[in-house]
């Protein structure tokens, strides 16, 4: 490959990588959902005494953790509670679905 | 001080002499359960960072093993996260294991991620920093690297191999060398699969050459890679943290 090509090759990888950054930063901003969680699959932290992933043990445990795309935390679907109350979740750790001590 | 350390991974052995409950009989049992959980513990954390090493041979073979590997090489740190290094050496060695010439990759792979999991945080550089350069500057460029990215280079489809055993429904690996490298762009570490010529791009670059002998040991692998796809790779997966420029001669 010649030098100008080699060049052409480089200037074209840094223009391509500045390109997929500027849209990949508003895209992959992320924040810690509380209570969205299945049981396990949390991506960190679940209350005290536990450290991390994959350590929550109930459905949608409210001081457990899980990455979404910001500002959807509150948006997510969840099925509503026994007794009827509607479930959302929070950018703050909740009091509901924690398992029994 | 050397019986008690032998006799607590071997289980063979008697336990040392010596050692009382406090009332002045005997505490052999104690030790018993002390060298059980000893194991136990080691156990769990090979468990707990080879999950794929495990399902690839099976529970019961990894724990043969990794009791082996705990007797051969018992941690010379007291951080157990980092607990597993020389386990992929070690595989390899194991002549009932040769016919899965992939496993010792598998398991550097996955205690890759560990560590990258564990590697301190960084501030990535943006790639307009290396855009606003000079146009003829940017060969003569060196990254630094965060912490957490972590390449392993292999001949198998080490990146498929991983996935098919991680994720539901991924494709079969396919018959081709697949190098990985590993970023973590905010919490979590992940893997990416990489060409050879790709993988050999980045090698260069985190051995500390400049872009442009990087590209030229892309180009000696594969004349025709594409480096765009690794270079936004590194800048989207916040891999990079510095740009080191040409030396002022």
């Amino acid at each position: 490959m010649s030098n100008t090509m080699k060049t052409a090759a480089l200037l074209g990888a840094v223009a391509a990588a500045m390109t997929a950054q500027t849209t990949s930063v508003s895209a992959a901003t992320k924040e810690k959902c509380y209570g969205v969680s299945l049981a396990g699959e949390n991506s960190c932290k679940a209350g005290e005494g536990t450290t991390c992933a994959g350590t929550s043990t109930v459905d949608y445990q409210g001081n457990a953790w899980t990455l979404v795309d910001a500002g959807t935390c509150s948006e997510i679907e969840l099925p509503a509670m026994a007794d009827g109350t509607p479930r959302t979740g929070a950018l703050e750790e909740l009091d509901r679905d924690l398992p029994s001590a | 001080m050397k019986g008690f350390y032998d006799a607590l991974l071997d289980p063979v052995q008697p336990a040392p002499e010596g050692l009382h409950d406090g009332n002045g009989a005997a505490a052999g049992k104690r030790f018993d359960v002390y060298r059980n959980n000893v194991m136990q513990s080691l156990t769990d954390v090979m468990r707990a960072g080879f999950p794929v090493v495990r399902k690839l041979i099976g529970a019961q073979n990894f724990d043969i093993v990794a009791g082996a590997f705990i007797r051969a090489q018992p941690p010379t740190l007291p951080i157990m996260q980092r607990y597993g290094d020389g386990f992929d050496s070690f595989l390899a060695e194991v002549p009932q294991l040769a016919h899965l010439g992939y496993l010792s990759d598998v398991a550097r792979l996955e205690q890759a991620l560990r560590l990258s999991y564990h590697a301190a945080d960084c501030t990535p550089v943006d790639a307009a920093r290396l855009g606003d350069m000079p146009p003829e500057q940017i060969g003569a460029v060196r990254f630094a690297f965060a912490p957490a990215v972590q390449l392993i280079p292999s001949v198998w489809p080490l990146f498929d191999i991983w996935r098919f055993n991680t994720e539901d429904g991924a494709p079969k690996p396919q018959p081709v060398a697949q190098h990985v490298l590993i970023t973590r762009a905010d919490y979590d570490p992940a893997p990416h699969a990489l060409s050879p010529a790709q993988g050999a791009w980045i090698a260069a670059l985190m051995t500390g050459e400049t872009l442009e002998a990087a590209q030229d040991a892309a180009g000696a692998v594969d004349p025709a890679c594409d480096i765009a796809t690794p270079m936004t790779l590194l800048f989207a997966q916040n891999a990079v943290t510095g740009l080191i420029p040409k030396d002022p001669a």
